[in-house]
């Protein structure tokens, strides 16, 4: 089955990330393919390439895009929430004249029709949020 | 604007909003989804349960709280072409709320007719 995936909260406040990690990977295992995973909302903050979690936890920036790495998996951070939330790529940086960018490996960042089509494409679309 | 789908799919797309408007950003970012989906020529409905109900109200006024008043934005969805709103009868009653003091013209439906609406849609973004 092809699966579209939405992530709407944060990374370790809530555990919507987790579970969609999880969930990606287990379904990768089992021979499903993974459309696309959006990250919406606070969500967008899982696309961060500055976090320093303590050692003795899980890097969640870090794991998903070492998953989209490993299995080619796209993951895209929406534009509107990102911009209101800091999360800057190289092209948002010189477009609004940032002085810096802080997207992690692996994440793009792109507008809602992406969570559109994963809807129109994806055998299911799976939320993770409240 | 990025690559559309011209894939020719038509799918029942629901967005459900269930909080209220202002205390979280749920249904603000909830109702840019729709206006940018609508580009997508999809079959689309709305919904509002339980808090959602809320957004809907006439003449809301945040001033006070120096947010951004989208509410007025719900006037504007006709011309995205989304005209289904459904808006559940419990969760108005609830909250003392009557048709006549929301904003825009809905399908007031039952909790079980809400039910069945879920269960037919294809595609749920849910706020």
């Amino acid at each position: 089955m092809k699966f579209g995936i939405l992530v709407n909260e944060g990374p370790y406040t809530h555990q919507a990330s987790d579970s969609a990690y999880l969930f990606v990977k287990a379904a990768i295992d089992q021979g499903h393919e993974i459309f696309r995973v959006f990250f919406y909302h606070d969500g967008v903050n899982n696309g961060t390439r500055l976090a320093t979690p303590p050692q003795d936890d899980r890097h969640i920036p870090n794991r998903w895009s070492e998953l989209a790495k490993e299995h080619n998996i796209d993951l895209v951070l929406c534009v509107a929430a990102a911009q209101r939330r800091g999360m800057v790529d190289a092209d948002e940086m010189k477009r609004n004249k940032k002085d810096a960018d802080n997207i992690a490996e692996n994440f793009r960042i792109s507008g809602l029709g992406q969570l559109i089509e994963a809807g129109i494409q994806a055998d299911r679309l799976i939320t993770f949020g409240d | 604007m990025e690559e559309e789908t011209q894939s020719g799919v038509i799918k029942k797309f629901l967005y459900v909003n269930r909080r209220a408007p202002h205390g979280t950003i749920y249904a603000h970012e909830a109702l840019e989804v729709v206006l940018i989906g609508a580009a997508f020529e999809q079959d689309v409905s709305m919904a509002f349960i339980d808090d959602g109900v809320f957004q809907l109200k006439k003449d809301q006024n945040t001033d006070g709280i120096d947010t951004k008043n989208f509410s007025k934005t719900f006037s504007a969805l006709e011309m995205y072409d989304v005209e289904k709103l459904y808006v559940e009868k419990e969760s108005l009653d609830e909250r003392g709320i009557k048709e006549d003091d929301l904003a825009v013209d809905v399908k007031v439906i039952s909790s079980s007719e809400m039910k069945k609406l879920i269960t037919e849609s294809e595609v749920i973004l849910n706020f």
